[in-house]
């Protein structure tokens, strides 16, 4: 499934950012929603030519309401948890109407779901798309819970989290469980590229989606995705906050092309995990001494995870 | 008119009709008894015999999203699977008929688990009686073959766009080998030209598809696809009346055998029709008076058609092959009481639940329900046949 062709395109600088995006405003998202913020720079870089798949959630309710749309790109929604079958589906489709002569160009296919439909009840139908090799972009907005349903949490909820199914009670301190990493598990599908970015480091956002839309097969990227309802965070911060989460490295910046990792930022200063919870409401019992330790490990697994990460991309090899 | 007569197993016979309507995109889970239909399929494309996308999907789940993906996209699509397949897609049943997608589905009716049984009877298209899709059964290779091309033609019409299912029987004639007469290609190409949609996802004209309904327009919604199904039905008869001309045969909604006004008549749907059919013959020679009414269209029911059918009739002899659990009856049954009710003669209405999980239920069997049911012992509610006491 590796590339056979590279398509030339000119590097998405500060100069020359694309400015259209292919979501208009008037949608119904959260003021501040760093999902939508997200979503708009993917449809910036990735341009026109684009058919979408979208997973039930927040982007796809936000965006729909009929009889109004917030979409100038063709789009489907199916279901919660099978953006990756649509996705194979429409993407079949295209081959063989192109093939056949019944369509000119051949548009790319986008899908994008958040991190409940990806990681728990879409890790099936993603999974099958991904093995299958099908030439497309899967997007997942993690935002780590269901925050759509009213912030229950999801096997990409962070150790320690309060949400509504995993509250801080007087026996129990939150989630239990660390996050599933739903990017390495992509990058053990051996796909020619994976990646994980973030809103608040646009260019780089915008740079892989661009290379992702040049390379032929399936592409996964994973998009932190501030939400302040569930983070119980201000509602101005989605940008702060997802900057503390790469220069923490509790979310870091890397991308891995055809096996090879490689960081796409390294932060000039490491800053402290506490950084990145203590502005959140979901992390507040953490910082009573009784539940202190859980800081304290989840800081030492993202010091080692990000020890191997720089290994992995100094020696260009592969993520797992 | 060039055509072939060949003894084939009718799981292949359906899958050269795949073919012969020249599907774009099938997407395909394996399930027993399905198998044989989707392995052939993808030989075709391996082999280059028809051009098109074989998605080998990782669920059934999967395989009816792709569908749906792939119909949204403007390609003419076919799967095909088979009760817990069937179950699993249910979710997604509903979203192909609300999105308008002329998908066409053979279901090798097969019980549903538990106990699992690999085996033959109708419990899993029962179970789906709502979604929205045109619900076909034939009883015949002969049939299987045309009305999955005719299937494509209903699904496709501009007037119905909806999802079509063709049921046959699991075992009982998907692994039968039948002779069956292939129409010629250019046959089938003039009855089913290339599929036009009527909107798909296109980047040069974008559609918003599968928008969220408020409860301001949730109830129109389901009503616009409650009346697309209901008129679906002049244009499945209209595609029936034409497929049995460029075939030469004869497909009608509602069919029947036997003594012309018989005071009673057997209801059958699917396979089982056939061994009704034996019997029947055997007791008109008797000189008993019994036919037979087989109902090929299942959803939309053809109410009125099945009524004319049954004019003059004292009593139905209805045979379900699934039950509904803690209801009165089977779901056959359920329905014929249901368009009966209040009429003024209407006929009795006994049913006979036969043939679960791939039982046997022999010619004579039916001669003894018959036997049974005009001496008046076969139950109000239902005969659980083989099981039930006083059967």
């Amino acid at each position: 499934m590796l590339r056979d062709i590279t398509i030339d395109y000119e590097k998405i600088t500060a100069k020359n950012t694309p400015k259209e995006c292919m979501i208009s405003s008037g949608h119904r998202a959260c003021q501040g929603c760093g999902e939508i913020l997200a979503m708009g720079m993917v449809t910036k870089a990735a341009g026109k030519d684009i058919i979408v798949a979208n997973a039930t959630g927040c982007m796809e309710i936000v965006t729909s309401p009929f009889p109004q749309t917030a979409w100038k790109l063709p789009w489907l929604h199916v279901a919660f948890e099978n953006a990756g079958a649509v996705g194979s589906g429409i993407e079949a489709a295209i081959k063989v109407l192109h093939r056949q002569g019944k369509i000119k160009k051949k548009p790319h296919v986008i899908c994008f779901a958040g991190d409940g439909a990806t990681a728990d009840i879409g890790l099936q139908s993603l999974s099958g798309a991904m093995e299958r090799g099908h030439d497309m972009l899967y997007i997942c907005y993690d935002n780590g819970a269901y925050m759509n349903t009213g912030t229950q949490r999801s096997g990409a909820t962070p150790f320690g989290a309060s949400t509504t199914t995993s509250p801080a009670g007087s026996s129990v301190p939150g989630k239990m469980q660390h996050r599933k990493d739903i990017t390495r598990i992509m990058a053990a599908h051996n796909i020619p590229y994976v990646a994980q970015a973030s809103p608040s480091h646009h260019l780089d956002l915008m740079r892989k989606i661009q290379k992702a839309m040049s390379i032929s097969g399936p592409k996964f990227i994973n998009i932190l995705s501030p939400c302040h309802r569930g983070w119980r965070s201000k509602s101005d911060d989605a940008i702060a906050l997802s900057r503390l989460a790469v220069n923490t490295c509790y979310w870091p910046l890397f991308e891995m092309e055809n096996g090879k990792t490689r960081l796409t930022h390294t932060p000039k200063e490491k800053l402290p995990l506490k950084d990145f919870l203590r502005p959140q409401g979901r992390f507040a019992h953490l910082f009573r001494p009784e539940n202190e330790w859980i800081i304290e490990q989840s800081q030492t697994q993202i010091d080692a995870d990000w020890v191997a990460l720089q290994d992995k991309g100094a020696a260009g090899a592969a993520l797992e | 008119m060039l055509k072939k007569r060949v003894g084939i197993e009718v799981s292949l016979a359906v899958a050269e009709a795949v073919k012969q309507a020249r599907a774009q995109v099938i997407s395909a889970y394996p399930i027993t008894p399905q198998t044989h239909i989707v392995e052939e399929l993808s030989t075709y494309v391996a082999n280059g015999e028809l051009d098109a996308e074989f998605i080998p999907v990782e669920s059934e789940h999967s395989a009816m999203s792709a569908a749906v993906g792939a119909a949204a996209a403007g390609a003419r699509v076919y799967t095909a699977t088979s009760s817990q397949g069937l179950a699993l897609m249910h979710e997604i049943l509903f979203i192909a008929s609300a999105q308008r997608l002329p998908i066409v589905m053979t279901v090798a009716n097969r019980s549903l688990s538990g106990p699992i049984s690999i085996w033959n009877d109708h419990s899993d298209i029962m179970a789906e009686r709502d979604i929205g899709w045109v619900q076909l059964f034939v009883e015949d290779g002969q049939e299987a073959t045309e009305l999955t091309i005719a299937a494509f033609k209903i699904a496709e019409d501009h007037r119905v766009l909806l999802p079509v299912a063709v049921n046959m029987d699991g075992f009982i004639l998907t692994h039968m080998i039948e002779p069956v007469i292939f129409p010629a290609q250019a046959t089938v190409d003039k009855f089913l030209p290339p599929y036009k949609p009527a909107l798909k996802l296109d980047p040069a004209k974008p559609v918003t598809m599968g928008p969220v309904g408020v409860p301001e327009v949730y109830l129109e919604a389901k009503k616009q696809c409650e009346q697309a199904l209901l008129d679906s039905k002049a244009v499945v008869a209209e595609v029936l009346a034409e497929a049995g001309k460029t075939f030469e045969r004869k497909y009608n909604l509602i069919e029947t055998n036997g003594k012309k006004k018989a005071k009673t008549l057997f209801v059958t749907m699917g396979s089982l029709g056939e061994s009704v059919w034996s019997a029947v013959e055997g007791l008109n020679e008797d000189g008993e008076d019994v036919g037979q009414v087989r109902i090929r269209l299942w959803r939309p029911f053809p109410v009125q058609e099945f009524k004319k059918a049954c004019k003059g009739a004292k009593r139905l002899i209805v045979i379900d092959r699934a039950m509904s659990p803690g209801s009165v009856c089977g779901p056959v049954a359920q329905e014929l009481k249901t368009i009966f009710y209040k009429d003024k003669d209407a006929p009795e209405i006994v049913n006979v639940i036969a043939g679960l999980g791939g039982r046997d239920v022999p010619v004579a069997d039916f001669k003894e329900m018959y036997r049974l049911a005009k001496k008046g012992k076969l139950a109000k509610t239902y005969t659980l046949w083989g099981v039930d006491s006083n059967a």
